[in-house]
């Protein structure tokens, strides 16, 4: 679990994780959004059910899959948060392949 | 379409200097950039967390006065929150994506100047919520000011994992314990790789955090092997032979490894780096790659820290200036010979680091056949041995049988231990069990933004 630091940047943006309000700096990512909401999991891999958290943070490892604002297979490090957004988890079967992220959305 | 001289993919130090050389140059540049604002991984975010009392020196100083010549340089367009996903070699055509709509730009040269990635640490448990990399953790006190709340264990090695745990303990996070991983007698062998004399100045760098760190309280744990994170649904406690400690958060790291991404999927030629346990693109003094369209610059070329980054993307930019007739070749190398000493400098030090940080064999190769190497598709190290033991000659054909390496990621999490436990596993250098070969798109595209492209466009 992570924890803002006011001092050092006020949290100023309100986003929904998994429609829980939660305040987090501007400029901070939607992934950012959910190791702040504390949630235990922002996806379940499609093989085995298995729980997931952001893991690289920029990018690399699309353990971050999440349903943004509506839309299913957003890189979630990529995206940064804006007032308002809602971020939910996605499960298994709606899981990006390349070329063909979004399929079932 | 909108034509460019140079276009360069990445905004961090190497992207940075090579736009803003070009530009004095005269050459009209394009700069794509997948974050918000202009930084990298290094100085991300720099101008919002520069005021952040847990980030000082190098963080707000370089990284400040690069962006900020980066920002006051004129003639540059600078597209942040764009990915690069396909290009057209031939044609010299790039595809980039911005804001959920794709454009194509024609460009006379192509600078990929994307940075490093943290090396993938497949021990077991690795994937269990709570484990990270000990960048992604930085990257979150960089954007966000966050810090990981409860114990924090940082596993690995390297100065990211000292700078980080600095970095937290300065932000109030902890307690917290670094397991350092490396391996008995690193530190003779790397003293006889020498550079130690010319790469003093980032010696003692490394000393004085060592120092903070002891002073902060930080628990360390020497020569720590085989690593495991255990847990039920979160990591809850990190084990190694001959210890166990309880912790909340787990940040490993075991250094950083090129991002070779694009240039693999672009065909361009690459080599195994013995030294630094990793695959580069072949480059020459400038940076010019196997393909006469593409140039690379900065740790996507090598490991060499920002300080090189900074001097290859001016180096690269000179000779996209002397290819394009915009500089003799006697204006060239004056211009360059600077920026070859500040690069030669730059790397004096990296034998030493290469061998004192070189990752344990068990953080390249999973002993443990249980143990999860493809984080998407779940696949584990036994699945790779098996598929080795039945022919597979290297990751381009695990992917076929096992599918690891086709999910999202498209094996930038697990191609280098594939190739690594094949290679183990029948007695071949990873060299010949090669590379993954990826494809475009570069990054997996919505269905929506596949509908946004003129009909030609998708394969
Ligand atoms: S956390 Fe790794 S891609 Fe987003």
């Amino acid at each position: 679990m992570f924890a803002t630091r006011p001092e050092a940047r006020p949290a100023s943006v309100e986003v929904f994780v998994e429609d829980r309000p939660v305040m987090v700096p501007e400029g901070a990512s939607a992934a950012a959004a959910v190791l702040l909401a504390g949630i235990p999991a922002i996806r379940e891999t499609p093989v085995s059910g298995a729980p997931r958290l952001p893991y690289c943070m920029m990018g690399v490892c699309f353990d971050c899959l999440a349903e943004i604002d509506g839309v299913a297979n957003r890189q979630a490090c990529m995206v940064m948060v804006t007032p308002g957004m809602r971020i939910a988890p996605q499960r298994g079967a709606r899981q990006a392949r390349p070329g063909l992220a979004g399929k079932g959305a | 379409m909108r034509r460019f001289d140079l276009a360069v993919i990445g905004a961090g130090p190497a992207g940075m200097a090579a736009a803003v050389e070009a530009a004095h140059l005269g050459l009209s540049v394009l700069v794509v950039d997948e974050q918000p604002a202009p930084g990298g991984q290094v100085f991300r975010a720099v101008e919002a967390a520069g005021g952040d009392p847990a980030l000082t020196e190098e963080f707000p100083e370089a990284g400040g006065a690069l962006v900020r010549a980066f920002r006051a340089a004129e003639d540059i367009a600078y597209w942040p929150r764009a990915t690069l996903w396909h290009v057209d070699l031939a044609g010299g055509v790039l595809s980039v994506l911005r804001d959920g709509v794709s454009e194509e730009v024609a460009a006379t040269r192509l600078l990929l100047a994307t940075g490093a990635q943290e090396r993938p640490v497949p021990v077991p448990g690795w994937t269990l919520p709570g484990v990270m990399g000990a960048g992604a953790a930085q990257i979150l006190l960089k954007t966000a000011g966050a810090v990981p709340r409860g114990p924090v264990v940082i596993a690995g090695q390297g100065p990211l994992a000292w700078l980080l745990a600095v970095q937290l303990l300065r932000a109030g996070a902890g307690p917290m314990t670094l397991l350092e991983t490396g391996g008995k007698g690193a530190l003779w062998d790397a003293l006889r790789a020498g550079g130690l004399w010319t790469g003093r100045r980032l010696l003692r760098k490394g000393l004085s955090l060592v120092r903070e760190a002891r002073r902060h309280g930080l628990r360390v744990v020497r020569r720590v092997r085989n690593l495991q994170a255990g847990g039920e649904g979160r990591v809850r406690r990190v084990r190694w032979d001959g210890g166990e400690i309880a912790c909340d958060t787990l940040l490993l790291h075991e250094g950083v490894i090129p991002s070779t991404h694009i240039g693999r999927a672009l065909g361009l030629e690459h080599r195994w780096d013995e030294a630094q346990r990793c695959w580069r693109p072949v480059l020459d003094e400038w940076g010019a790659s196997s393909h006469g369209f593409v140039a690379v610059a900065g740790d996507g070329g090598g490991i060499g820290g920002w300080e090189a980054a900074v001097a290859t993307g001016h180096l690269a930019a000179i000779d996209a200036a002397r290819r394009m007739d915009r500089l003799p070749a006697a204006e060239c190398a004056r211009r360059a010979r600077p920026y070859q000493t500040r690069l030669a400098s730059a790397l004096a030090l990296r034998p030493f680091l290469d061998r004192l940080y070189a990752p344990a064999p068990e953080m390249l190769v999973p002993p443990d056949d249980a143990t999860i190497i493809c984080r998407c598709e779940e696949v584990t190290a036994g699945q790779v041995r098996l598929a080795a033991r039945l022919g597979a000659t290297g990751p381009n054909q695990v992917k076929a049988y096992l599918r690891a390496g086709m999910g999202p990621c498209q094996g930038r999490m697990c191609g280098g231990t594939v190739a690594a436990v094949i290679a183990e596993e029948r007695g071949i250098p990873i060299a010949e069990a090669g590379a993954l070969r990826p494809r475009a798109p570069f990054k997996p595209l919505t269905v929506g933004e596949l509908a946004a492209l003129p009909p030609g466009d998708v394969a």
